[in-house]
């Protein structure tokens, strides 16, 4: 199987790309697939934070197109969880032009060789940080949240994307609240799916494991328990081209809500 | 503020708000959009009518509620038609 090049990207910032990656990367990881995440967010690095992986770097990105380590293999940092993902860390050096597009094409490439899955975290914005983590990809996912601006931005990266070739990016809903959808004071998924007409890969609710998970090093997709988790497993198995349906975050409520509606007179 | 006669939800606005912001940034970030609507709108009406291509104006403008797309066009002759 060929290796599947993803950038995962918005524009704004705070929106949800680095949890995406990491929930990816390990949910696609659990199903035997071979992952490198690379966190291109020079500068600022998040990734091995949100993977529990702060503690073992010692080469970054910029080592390695600098060939200033061996091989690629050695700035690699392996989960200890799972067989098969690893993470290629950002460099925390603030001169972010350190890093040229043509220097990321040329690392993809190689990395093709040995894995199913690589996929790129994008630092926000639209400058030379967004071009470089574009670049060698081939498929991207686009994370919004239900706000009038971060869907503006999204808007704005499916257009770029579209002009580097990159004609179907994919849309993750990232904080979605329903108890705000149901009041009507936040943009549902078909309001979004109207304004931005792109394939909808998911939609991840808001939740507070996600902080627990990130307290612990510990993406979310682990736990069975969450919402936010299940969310991400369906997203991996989306990706892996299995037809999932859509969790519900309906608008009205069910048969029960309606008669506990009745009961308490509301 | 305005008021939404059928639905007041901030749901509603941010859809409203939305719509009429992406018109006018995509028309704005792709490239010569208006300007290959002009090239097109001279075509088609050069077939009927003489028009002055340097006087001409195509904008796109927006009030609160609306988007619409304005042409001044000024006609230098009108060509004869042909009976049938
Ligand atoms: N579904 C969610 N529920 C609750 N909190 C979330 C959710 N998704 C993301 N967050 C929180 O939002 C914050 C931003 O997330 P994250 O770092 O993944 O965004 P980002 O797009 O990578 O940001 P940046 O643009 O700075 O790189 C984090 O504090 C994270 O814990
Ligand atoms: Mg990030």
């Amino acid at each position: 199987m060929a290796a599947r090049v993803i950038v995962v990207t918005s524009g704004k910032g705070g929106v949800g790309k680095t949890t995406t990656v990491a929930n990816l990367g390990t949910g696609l990881a659990l199903r035997q697939k071979k992952v490198v995440m690379i966190d291109t967010d020079i500068g600022l690095r998040n990734l091995d934070l949100l993977m529990g992986m702060e503690n073992r770097i010692c080469f970054d990105l910029i080592n390695v197109v600098e060939n200033e380590c061996r091989s690629y293999r050695q700035a690699l940092i392996k989960d200890k969880r799972v067989e098969n993902l690893y993470l290629l860390p950002a460099s925390q050096i603030k001169n972010k032009d350190a890093l040229k597009a043509e220097q990321m094409i040329k690392l993809v490439e190689q990395l093709k060789e040995e894995f199913d899955y690589i996929l790129i975290d994008s630092p926000a914005g639209i400058e030379s940080g967004f071009e470089n983590a574009v670049a060698p990809a081939t498929e991207a996912i686009v994370v919004t949240n239900p706000e009038v601006p971060a869907v503006r931005d999204a808007d704005r990266i499916i257009g770029l994307l579209q002009a580097k070739k990159i004609y179907e990016p994919m849309l993750v809903l990232n904080r979605l609240r329903s108890d705000m959808v149901k009041k009507r004071d936040m943009l549902d998924v078909d309001d979004i799916n109207d304004i931005l007409a792109i394939k909808l890969l998911g939609v991840v609710p808001e939740d507070e494991q996600i902080i627990v998970a990130t307290n612990k090093g510990e993406p979310v997709v682990f736990n069975q328990q969450s919402k936010a988790g299940e969310a991400f497993r369906n997203i991996v198995r989306r990706l892996e081209g299995e037809a999932v349906p859509f969790m519900s975050f309906n608008t009205e409520p069910g048969v029960f809500g309606r008669f506990w509606k009745m009961l308490h007179g509301k | 503020m305005k008021l939404f006669r059928e639905d007041p939800s901030s749901k509603s606005q941010a859809v409203e708000r939305l719509r009429l912001v992406l018109i006018h940034d995509r028309a704005k970030v792709s490239i010569g959009l208006l300007e290959l609507l002009r090239n097109e709108i001279i075509n088609a009406i050069s077939k009927y009518v003489e028009i002055d291509e340097k006087q001409m104006e195509i904008e796109l403008n927006s009030t609160e509620e609306k988007a619409e797309l304005v042409a001044n066009i000024p006609v230098l002759k009108v060509r004869r038609a042909i009976d049938h």
